[in-house]
């Protein structure tokens, strides 16, 4: 997608994250922010703040008191007075603020431990050859399309007890969310006015109250805080949020790892070679091509080294950059498969560590042994044809493969 | 002659539920219903499990395992 922002000029004082220049390859602008201005601005967004180093993506990670998690997502729109008030926020738990964020998330964490998360291992590689199925005989397919998008939207969909045949429905809603943010205020609003995807939320709700079953919605029909049913928006809002965290971002991180192997052959051999290196290899990906970016509010004016942050401004939150300080990690711009320090940040810290890391962990584990089961040997089929995406989720939407 | 002896322990205020410790250290570390983790039982450390303990002290990203030597 092209920015419909004019070019920046200056990365220190008028970066955009939607900018052509910041989805083809962010990597440099960051170093180059890590040596001369560690916490850039601009005016753009209505005033935005961005830390690039490791210590202070951290800082602000660990500042619950500064900055509000009201709304995460970078855009024209800021939360209204509308909108549910701090600290329950747009989608609990993590537009949520202390104390009802811990509230939220202690009754979501047990659905999303290493156990639950370990049962869906089957279906998830099921699904990852089915899918490998589809493409067999073509010498050339868009791994990102055909194979990497379909995973994550599958397994939540599944987790959610909703119908298989709806998940392109939500394929197209989390695009329009998360790389629409540079949509005038006015064409946003509409978006968000739309409601669609509430109408469709509320249906599955109604349908689960009337029959429950063993799935997520069941469980959130059904959860309690403090002898307390959970309100309905709250319900619809946990239910929108594990569809916006876990779609695009899984299919990023599946995807960037396959756009890794394809050019790098030493490295698809070795893994193919040792297949004990999965785990090392899965974390060294999830470091060096973190998808997501979070985002705050700032709460309240205060200095941030040197800064001096106004309330209500923006504030871009770049694990991806933070993975990528040499203050932090050992050769950081270079991929190791069996780097064996490796404390990234991928996931975020702090209390809004993703909550659906294991799960994200297990269907990236999982395509990516599925994969080179299947495909040990591939190349990017024409390496200009890979595009990105743009916005706070980074990973390729288009990555044309070769089977050797 | 002496040997040391190590002790792995997980701070409850720090841990955020990552699961690298589990994951590289099911041996020594274990999670409650939320996926926070902790130390099995007193934390002890045998020789041969050394090595994992260092790679998940080396592998959490809060900086919430801390590895110890203690006199026997």
């Amino acid at each position: 997608m092209t920015s419909r922002h004019t070019p920046v000029a200056d990365w220190t004082s008028d970066f955009d994250h939607t900018d052509p220049k910041w989805v083809a390859d962010p990597y440099p602008i960051w170093e180059d922010l890590r040596q001369k201005c560690p916490v850039a601005h601009s005016d753009r967004y209505g005033g935005t703040w961005l830390p690039v180093t490791h210590e202070y993506v951290s800082e602000v990670a660990y500042d619950t008191e500064h900055f509000t998690s009201r709304s995460v997502v970078v855009s024209e729109v800021r939360p209204g007075p509308e909108d549910l008030p701090a600290p329950i926020g747009l989608a609990p738990p993590i537009t949520s603020d202390p104390p009802f964020h811990s509230i939220a998330r202690r009754m979501l964490l047990p659905a999303f431990g290493p156990k639950p998360i370990a049962a869906l291992e089957p279906f998830t590689r099921d699904l990852c050859r089915q899918l490998l199925d589809e493409t067999a005989g073509q010498a050339t397919f868009d791994a990102a399309v055909e194979f990497a998008q379909h995973i994550p939207v599958r397994v939540i969909v599944q987790m959610l007890g909703f119908p298989q045949d709806d998940a392109d429905i939500f394929r197209h809603f989390i695009r329009q969310v998360l790389e629409d943010v540079d949509q005038s205020p006015e064409e946003r609003q509409e978006l968000i006015n739309q409601g669609e995807i509430d109408a469709y939320m509320d249906n599955q709700i109604a349908d689960h109250v009337a029959n429950p079953r063993d799935d997520l919605t069941s469980f959130l029909v059904q959860a309690e805080i403090d002898g307390n049913k959970l309100a309905p928006e709250h319900i619809r809002g946990t239910m929108v949020l594990l569809m916006i965290a876990g779609i695009d971002t899984t299919w990023s991180a599946i995807g960037a790892s396959l756009w890794h192997l394809a050019r790098h052959p030493d490295d698809r051999r070795r893994l193919s070679a040792e297949p004990s290196l999965m785990d090392t290899a899965v974390e060294e990906f999830l470091r060096a091509y973190a998808p997501v970016t979070m985002a705050r509010l700032v709460a309240q004016d205060f200095d941030f080294h040197g800064q001096q942050l106004k309330e209500g401004d923006w504030l871009l939150l770049p694990f991806p950059s933070a993975n990528r300080d040499p203050e932090a990690f050992t050769n950081p711009d270079t991929v190791q498969l069996d780097r064996d320090h490796n404390r990234h940040a991928a996931f975020g810290l702090g209390i809004h560590r993703c909550l659906g890391s294991n799960l994200a962990r297990m269907e990236v584990r999982v395509a990516l042994e599925e994969w080179m089961a299947v495909y040990p040997e591939f190349e990017l089929a024409e390496p200009s044809a890979v595009t990105w995406s743009s916005g706070q989720v980074r990973g390729p939407r288009t990555l044309p493969v070769r089977i050797l | 002659m002496t040997t040391e002896a190590y002790l792995v322990q997980v701070d409850p205020d720090k841990c955020q539920g990552h699961n690298r410790c589990c994951s590289l250290a099911p041996e020594l570390f274990d999670t409650d219903d939320l996926g926070m983790a902790s130390a099995r039982g007193d934390g002890t450390v045998a020789a041969e499990l050394l090595d994992n303990a260092r790679r998940a002290v080396a592998n959490c990203p809060e900086y919430a395992i801390s590895l110890t030597e203690v006199q026997p």
